[in-house]
């Protein structure tokens, strides 16, 4: 690290400082405190003086300790090896810490984020004399099993609309990250390129075009693809008290969404949850490319116990490196869990630096800070031309379950779908949580032609079926909480029973379970049909003077009951059986009564 | 008055240490400001010596080139501006651990209380402890049965979890937590173990309470008690947990104990940290509660659990009283927020005379998914559990519709819930402070209770459960 002194410290509070005598510091420079030389960032500068957040625990750190320049902003590294890692907030390597450290985490450690003794092949794309741009790809190399990594030009390297020629590019073989494997000549100039490159993390990486959304983001989770999709390149938000299971969900989604690239951000949760993705995700395959998991995910690790800053960049941290892949033509998926913990660390420093607060304590410039970051989500045309999604899957934690605090209320502004965790649905261990009142997803009509392709076209309509059948559902449940579910008549009776059984057979899933854990797009498509077969046929039955303990006692209703655990996602075509016994049974019901 | 320092390099600084200044500026509550110091490290220990010479511990809370903060944990009472004398020793607040404290009573900066001499450490240790790389922890799946029905059969205790109780004033829930300390066993194995009790602000009655009930059951040498009473000074408490989980942490992961930290009662460590903040000015957020409080409560509760490679494990046990019985007051809000689940008291359930009342459909064990079934307690285990949890939400429902109907006017199926939820709760649940029961014996009253309802309404058991355990 170089010893450009930029100033002295004046006062420490906590993981604030204030800095005196600056010469040339810069805004949001990466600068380090005292001997330990802890990591911190420049956040305000006033004449001579500045406040620094350090990223580590300022324990033993005196008024008058050198502060030190690093002359860049907080970055992070891009290049292969970042797949299959773990990170901290700031990017540091959390297995080599722990090589270099040992199990707790000292501070003052530094390990490069990308391993430089690495070699990694290399593949080029591109011939001298080429003329190449910023975000062309000149190479390739296979990061993991499943992600080929494109070297790229950094978006940075040219300007704006500039060209250059290609005047050297090595040939197939192994480089290290920091080997110069290209030079590119542009009029007099040389630049020397290697694999890997740097980018402030608050900084979104530039594109050329930004999409409209169309495809939906599969998830397997029945209640979100066929209720409350999101798109690809959409954002979301998951708000819910304490066990309603928004790690659950999270974790579901990382483990079986249809993304190329995994990015989770465990921002100031457990340690414990991390050390459980550490050991599932390897462990898993996923079901489209027969692949460990792991070798499509980043970690970020920022648990609640490690420094409050670190925390506020690690949200940073996380996004640029999707954005970084997406940059690549992959469809990334970052889940951030939780932002109300992010939100709080902006509190917190906020608080330090004293700054005048706004709602519940948090800084007026909250909903500013929110909305950049939901903003960098997207479906984009690269600067080389291929297409990449950004989607962004929020995690919020309101203080009592109350979804009228800031951080939700301000976080729904934001976003275009919105998962709400019911209390009362996660206390009858109705899991995931989602409520089917509370929720919605303004992404429906851009999916509904990609989803109406891939169901007869049947998909949009069947949604909405289902849906106004939960809405009678509620007004229904009012009048039975009065007067008992007996005053109703069987015509009525029977939405109630339809209404349960989608609740247990299709909306409840368990993420335990090795065949209802994840359900394709077509099984989901035949499931919902069958339940609304069932309301078909059955109310036709009704109609006709069947009563409704009768239909209930039907074998093939218990069979529907248990088909998400009884029908393997390979197996469509049990669906046709089911569906053809269910007509036969219920007709014949029927039958009887009409003659 | 504005000082300038031309030494400030750390070697300067260390020359500098245990240096004494005569004479504080401010004294406000637990605080004590002094100005025309060396430069002062962040953090640091001081030692306060007032007019008689009894020397007080502090630390820096806040250090500028003209101020510094320092906070005394054993308060300042009795202290005058001029007679004050500060000693900055240049170092953090340790505790000297060691296995000899197990069996004795200290306060909460780990000072003996038993008027013995304090044992001979094993090293200094930073109170704050350093956080645990997540890719050292080990993820907890050893089940630990503690005999009590709700709690094994429907929130399993797991070795290296930090389960709180939510309870309120007037609920037993220093009896669950002394049951629990009595009865907690490891299937197969005697293990190495030892508990750590903090106590902050509770009354002299409880903390004798848990003392007698270690020596009847006779564990109390391998008890280390960190008691910081409802009498001592209110600023204290916020060193105890950290004091206790320094010796737990050096027992656990040094020595290789299995140790189980009951603490209690973290609202009174919330309310302190509460007086501090207000002292310092501090922007409040909710309830006049500083902002930082999540991350305050995660550096103690993450403080919890296993790494992999060395022997121990700490499970902590918290106890927090519900202000008002609220279980969204910022303390069991951000506490269920940190910890990896909740035991939720019930105050109805404690007036009908259950004994523990704890009400399982807000409570939940994070990490019971893992350590329950087949080879570790018994394969029904995880659908018997989803199911009674299901069953019992309805049982609420009935209720509420009994009460606008009447019972009489209920469908056959729910009158059948109703007795299925009498017989949980009565039966089930309900059981005697000294009653111990093992995991089968709960998971057969499980089944026992499930009996009372048509096999049709089991969703969740396979068919092959309920033809091996369903008896209607």
């Amino acid at each position: 690290m170089q010893d450009r002194i930029v100033g002295q410290v004046q006062r420490v509070n906590g993981p604030v400082i204030t800095v005196k005598g600056i010469t040339d510091a810069m805004m949001m420079e990466l600068v380090s405190v005292g001997e330990q030389r802890l990591v911190g960032e420049l956040v305000k500068l006033s004449g001579t003086r500045a406040i620094v957040q350090v990223y580590e625990d300022a324990t033993g750190i005196a008024p008058g300790d050198n502060v030190y320049g690093t002359g860049m902003p907080l970055s992070v590294e891009l290049g292969p090896g970042i797949i299959g890692t773990i990170y901290d907030g700031i990017q540091r390597p959390l297995e080599e810490l722990r090589l270099a450290g040992g199990d707790f985490i000292n501070r003052g450690i530094q390990r490069p984020s990308l391993n430089r003794n690495k070699k990694w092949s290399f593949h080029p794309l591109v011939a001298v004399g080429d003329t190449v741009f910023n975000g062309v790809t000149i190479g390739t190399v296979v990061e993991t099993e499943r992600v080929l990594h494109n070297i790229i030009i950094p978006p940075t390297t040219l300007p704006k609309g500039q060209s250059a020629q290609i005047a050297e590019i090595v040939t197939d073989g192994d480089y290290t990250v920091d080997d110069t494997i290209c030079k590119i000549k542009t009029g007099e100039n040389i630049i020397e390129l290697s694999m890997m490159h740097r980018w402030p993390i608050r900084i979104p990486r530039p594109v050329k075009d930004r999409k409209p959304l169309r495809l939906p983001l599969i998830t397997g989770q029945r209640v979100i693809d066929m209720l409350f999709p999101l798109a690809k390149g959409g954002t979301v938000a998951i708000p819910g008290g304490f066990g309603t299971g928004k790690t659950m969900t999270q974790h579901a989604i990382a483990r079986w969404c249809d993304a190329d690239i995994i990015v989770y951000i465990g921002c100031g949760e457990r340690g414990n949850e991390m050390t459980d993705v550490l050991r599932e995700f390897p462990k898993l395959i996923d079901p489209r490319t027969g692949r460990s998991l792991m070798e499509r995910t980043v970690l970020i690790a920022n648990t609640s116990n490690m420094p409050v800053s670190a925390r506020e960049a690690s949200i940073y941290t996380g996004i640029t490196l999707a954005e970084y892949y997406r940059d690549q033509g992959f469809h990334v998926a970052i889940m951030a869990d939780s932002t109300s913990r992010w939100a709080e660390a902006l509190r917190e420093l906020s608080g330090r630096m004293e700054e005048m607060p706004a709602e519940e304590g948090f800084p007026a410039y909250l909903p500013t800070r929110i909305a950049e970051f939901y903003e960098r989500a997207g479906y984009m045309e690269t600067l080389n031309g291929k297409k990449g999604s950004v989607s962004v899957i929020g995690a919020v934690s309101p203080p009592g379950g109350d979804f009228s605090e800031p951080v939700t209320q301000h976080t729904r502004r934001f976003v275009r779908c919105f998962w709400g965790l019911d209390r009362s649905l996660a206390s009858a261990r109705h899991y995931p949580a989602i409520s089917w009142l509370e929720s919605y997803s303004e992404y429906v009509d851009d999916v509904s032609a990609w989803w109406d392709e891939h169901s007869e076209g049947s998909w949009k309509e069947n949604r909405t079926k289902i849906m106004d059948l939960l809405q009678r559902e509620v007004r229904l449940q009012q009048i039975v909480k009065l007067v008992g579910p007996d005053a109703l008549p069987d015509s009525q009776n029977f939405i109630l029973e339809v209404c349960t059984l989608f609740k247990t057979a299709f909306l409840q899933q368990n993420a335990f379970d090795e065949i209802d854990r994840y359900s394709t797009v077509e099984k989901q498509v035949r499931m919902l049909q069958l339940i609304l077969s069932y309301w078909d046929f059955g109310s036709e039955a009704i109609k006709k003077g069947v009563t409704m303990v009768k239909i209930r006692r039907l074998k093939v209703v218990q069979d529907i009951a248990r088909m998400r655990f009884n029908i393997d996602n390979d197996n469509i075509a049990e669906f046709d059986r089911i569906a053809l016994r269910l007509e036969r049974s219920l007709t014949q019901l029927g039958g009887i009564y009409e003659d | 008055m504005k000082t300038d320092h031309i030494i400030g390099s750390p070697i300067d600084r260390q020359l500098l240490s245990g240096r004494e200044y005569v004479g504080a500026d401010r004294i406000d509550g637990p605080l004590v400001f002094m100005r025309n110091t060396h430069p002062i490290g962040y953090g640091e220990l001081v030692q306060c010596i007032d007019t008689k010479n009894e020397v007080r511990t502090g630390q820096v809370l806040d250090t500028a080139d003209d101020v510094v903060v320092v906070q005394l944990f054993e308060g300042t009472a009795g202290l005058t501006l001029p007679g004050t004398r500060m000693r900055f020793m240049g170092e953090p607040l340790t505790l000297d651990v060691s296995e000899q404290m197990l069996g004795r009573v200290m306060n909460g900066l780990g000072n003996p209380r038993d008027g013995a001499i304090a044992p001979k450490g094993d090293g200094e240790r930073d109170v704050n402890g350093l956080p645990v790389n997540p890719t050292s922890r080990e993820y907890p799946r050893d089940f630990i049965q503690t005999g009590i029905s709700v709690i094994d059969g429907l929130t399993t205790l797991i070795q290296g979890q930090k389960l709180p109780i939510f309870s309120g004033n007037g609920l037993p829930h220093n009896q669950l937590a002394a049951q629990i300390a009595r009865q907690a066993k490891v299937r197969g194995g005697i293990q190495d173990f030892a508990i750590v009790f903090a106590a902050m602000g509770v009354k002299y009655d409880v903390a004798r309470f848990f003392i007698d009930s270690f020596e009847q059951s006779g564990v109390l040498d391998n008890v280390a008690l960190f008691l910081s009473l409802a009498d001592d000074p209110s600023i204290e408490r916020i060193i105890t947990p950290r004091s206790a989980l320094t010796l737990a942490e050096h027992l656990a992961f040094e020595k290789g104990k299995h140790v189980l930290v009951i603490m209690t009662d973290m609202t009174n460590y919330c309310e302190s940290l509460r007086e501090i903040s207000t002292l310092r000015g501090e922007i409040p957020s909710r309830k006049g509660y500083p902002g930082y409080l999540y991350s305050n409560l995660a550096e103690l509760y993450e403080r919890s659990g296993k790494i992999s490679g060395r022997d121990g494990s700490i499970t902590q046990l918290p106890i927090l009283t519900m202000p008002n019985d609220d279980i969204g007051h910022p303390i069991p809000d951000l506490t269920g927020y940190i910890t990896e689940g909740q035991i939720v008291f019930d105050r109805e359930m404690h007036g009908r005379g259950i004994y523990p009342p704890i009400n399982g459909l807000p409570s939940l064990s994070r990490l019971m998914k893992d350590g329950i079934g087949e080879g570790m307690t018994r394969d029904d285990h995880p659908h018997l559990a989803n199911q009674l949890f299901a069953s019992y939400s309805h049982v609420k429902d009935v209720r509420n519709l009994a009460s606008v109907i009447g019972e009489e006017e209920l469908t056959t199926l729910d009158q059948q819930y109703l007795e299925f939820g009498d017989f949980f709760e009565k039966r089930f649940v309900n059981q005697s402070y000294m009653e111990e029961r093992t995991i089968e014996e709960t998971l057969d009253l499980g089944w026992k209770a499930l009996s009372l309802l048509p096999s049709e309404e089991l969703q969740r058991v396979t068919e092959e459960e309920l033809e091996r355990h369903y008896r209607s």
